[in-house]
């Protein structure tokens, strides 16, 4: 067994197991009434990246130069003025799109908009919070204090430092409804689904987008289905195309709570990049935990009160305390 | 003026003094470059590994290793073992230092430093965040251990009114300065649980984490009092107080010894132990871990080995050795993000972790010798005098 595999079967169980003892145990937060959300289709992918170019367009981040290369933006990871790549497996002699085995595939790479977010819990100072209805994590840049903290509590590795920059802030998706943009509060979609040309990325109630991806599951490899690009819940056109053979996994429907964006594809999760998560979120255990020693600071003062009181008595007749 | 205590009458500038201020200057410059040209321009940190080693080392395991005051408090006050008495203040200096250096570390790895002060501020503030625990008590834990060590300042200026009146309350400081301690040592445990399946699952122990932390805090604060205590009488030649240290390795053996059961019984019950000996980066690192601690439990488990200064010595260090490595190995080594990320620190970042350290046994030097910090040396060495 190595670590991968280890993570993702026994860590899970032993987590279930171990935080079923311990008192005021939180579990999973729930996916926000009207959460918003988007399904990325790997299968639909065809890596033209018009998402990458518009995220940056409408977030109004400069393209990432590698070189001498100025015509391209060269953004190959997430990085404080990239908030959404474009990542591609290969395999073999990549002849097949979308095989397993000497073939290739594309994935998109930004925030998923966890349903229990790992950078909300962690972070310090509130700079990082859910939307409580749109379930949106956003970030506050005058409360943010560079700890970096959120940085290590998400599982995907999305936030970004601007360690380039003295006065640097953290980066990330916000989907397109940070102040000043608030694409989702005016009624628009995000950035990268309008752009999008086959619907790969769908805009959408994280309910209505979990339906049709349960939809895609039961369909037939080889038959025709009409795809929605835009908004699931209102397209602005179809298209028709052969259903692929997709894996029988919709991630972000369960993975550590759930995520608002999710993805389906027909490679392996594990092969796309994605990290190895149990259905347990690991911040309702670091906050189970929490909060269980702590009792909301109830404990500590009854333990300095009896600290205090040994304290005393040791000190007692003696100018310093503790006996010479 | 205290019968007890005595600074150490020595010259303050001697060229270990003068070296040590040389590494000062040089991590200086490079935390002049960080604070102009950003982190980017000295440290090697990544969208993988935000925390290098100026969290890890600096707050981390800097503070583990300044729990000198905080283990020796517990067992003085709370066990009320006034016979370690004579090593407190040392231990609380240390302590003092260590924690100093904490928090410095903390505000230069700060992105945003200029905007610290909303961890104070109620409205800001998220009880869920564990981060945001470590914060609130470190900073008040480095004014308690202003506090608890100030006796010594007001006693070098003769404040004898100000310093009866603070024995009054003194109880309450240091009952808060076990408290605190125990609430945000914990805590660095629980830090490691939200950081998940980047944590190898040697170290991702969940819900012990925060037992796994208090324990090897306290393992290291005692193992940092009996280095320091035999150092300090090796190198200005006192006479050790080995007498005392003994009865500190005691407690030691004990220590190691749950802990070592926790750590064993956890990885056995959770079926991890295959992991240990996969041959990789994690199970060497885990194999050097666990000897680092079975060394100084072998050696203390003997009456002949806690009586001997140089063995009780070698157990210190390779035990401060052994926890500082457990959360190295935690929060950096092993720790894995994925997606291609690695680190290792920059030439500037090693440097300017050392020039704090520097200043740190600076000013513990320094301070030792000014300030009546030191047991009174009852039978004093013939060579005391001269090698001064
Ligand atoms: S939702 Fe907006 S910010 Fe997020 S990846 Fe899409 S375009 Fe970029
Ligand atoms: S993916 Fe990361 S940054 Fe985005 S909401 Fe989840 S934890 Fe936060
Ligand atoms: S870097 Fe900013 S947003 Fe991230 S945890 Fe720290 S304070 Fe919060």
């Amino acid at each position: 067994m190595n670590r991968r595999d280890f993570l993702k079967t026994s860590l899970g169980s032993a987590a279930m197991a171990a935080t079923a003892g311990v008192a005021e145990a939180r579990p999973n937060l729930e996916p926000a009434p009207q959460a918003i959300g988007m399904l990325f289709d790997s299968t639909l992918c065809v890596g033209c990246k018009a998402c990458v170019t518009a995220c940056k367009t409408v977030n109004g981040n400069k393209p990432t130069i590698v070189g001498e290369d100025l015509q391209w933006d060269s953004a190959r990871d997430l990085a404080p003025e990239t908030f959404n790549v474009i990542k591609v497996y290969t395999d073999g002699n990549q002849l097949t799109k979308d095989s397993e085995v000497d073939g290739f595939a594309f994935e998109k790479r930004s925030c998923m908009h966890c349903v229990d977010p790992g950078c909300v819990s962690v972070c310090p100072v509130t700079a990082l919070v859910k939307d409580p209805v749109t379930g949106i994590v956003t970030y506050d840049v005058d409360a943010c204090i560079g700890c970096r903290t959120c940085m290590t509590g998400c599982p995907y590795n999305v936030p970004q430092f601007d360690y380039d920059n003295p006065f640097g802030a953290l980066h990330k998706c916000e989907m397109c409804n940070q102040k000043g943009l608030e694409r989702i509060n005016n009624g628009m979609m995000t950035g990268c689904a309008e752009a999008c040309p086959t619907g790969a990325t769908l805009f959408g109630s994280r309910e209505a987008l979990l339906d049709e991806a349960k939809k895609r599951m039961a369909l037939k490899p080889g038959e025709v289905y009409n795809y929605p690009r835009g908004d699931v819940r209102d397209p602005s056109s179809y298209h028709e195309k052969a259903v692929p053979e997709y894996r029988q996994h919709i991630w972000g429907e369960k993975e550590a709570g759930g995520t608002n964006v999710m993805h389906i594809s027909s490679i392996p999760f594990d092969k796309l990049g994605m990290p190895p998560l149990g259905e347990r979120s690991f911040v309702s255990i670091s906050e189970s935990v929490q909060h269980t020693l702590y009792s909301y600071m109830a404990l500590p003062a009854v333990v300095l009160g009896g600290l205090t009181w040994l304290v005393k008595r040791n000190t007692d007749g003696d100018d310093e305390g503790g006996e010479q | 003026m205290s019968e007890h205590y005595e600074p150490l009458q020595r010259r303050v500038v001697t060229v270990p003094f003068v070296l040590l201020g040389l590494v000062a200057l040089v991590g200086l410059y490079y935390l002049g470059v960080r604070f102009v040209n950003g982190m980017g321009a000295v440290t090697n940190l990544n969208g993988g590994f935000p925390w290098g080693i100026w969290v890890v080392y600096d707050i981390v395991v800097g503070t583990a290793l300044a729990c000198g005051g905080y283990a020796l408090a517990v067992t003085v006050y709370i066990f009320n073992k006034g016979k370690y008495h004579p090593l407190m203040r040392a231990a609380l200096l240390a302590s003092l230092l260590g924690y100093g250096l904490g928090g410095l570390g903390a505000i230069i790895d700060m992105g945003r430093w200029w905007q610290f002060y909303n961890l104070f501020l109620p409205w800001q503030m998220n009880f869920n965040s564990v981060m945001l625990e470590v914060g609130l008590c470190v900073s008040a834990y480095i004014i308690v251990l202003m506090i608890e060590f100030s006796p010594t300042v007001m006693e070098k200026f003769k404040a004898e009114a100000l310093q009866a009146r603070l024995n009054k309350v003194l109880f309450l400081v240091i009952a808060l300065g076990v408290l605190l301690p125990t609430m945000h040592q914990s805590s660095l445990g629980t830090m490691l649980i939200a950081m998940g399946w980047k944590v190898h699952p040697l170290w991702q122990t969940l819900h012990l984490q925060p037992l796994l932390a208090v324990l090897t805090a306290f393992t290291m604060g005692f193992a940092i009092v009996v280095w320091e205590a035999s150092l300090s009488s090796i190198g200005f030649r006192r006479t050790p107080e080995t007498h005392l240290l003994s009865g500190l390795g005691k407690i030691i053996v004990g220590l190691i010894s749950v802990y070592l059961l926790i750590r064993f019984g956890e990885i056995i019950y959770r079926g991890k132990l295959s992991l240990a000996f996969a041959g990789d980066l994690g199970s060497l690192m885990f194999v050097i871990e666990t000897a680092l601690f079975v060394y100084p439990l072998v050696v203390l488990l003997s009456p002949k080995g806690r009586e001997n200064g140089r063995s009780l010595l070698w157990a210190a260090v390779s035990m401060l050795l052994a926890g500082s490595l457990y959360r190295f190995n935690a929060f950096l080594i092993t720790m894995d993000p994925g997606q291609g990320y690695s680190y290792f620190p920059s030439f500037p970042e090693i440097m300017v972790t050392l020039g704090l350290v520097a200043i740190e046994i600076m000013v513990f030097l320094f301070v030792v010798k000014t300030f009546p910090v030191l047991p009174r040396d009852h039978q004093p060495a013939a060579d005391a005098k001269s090698a001064a």
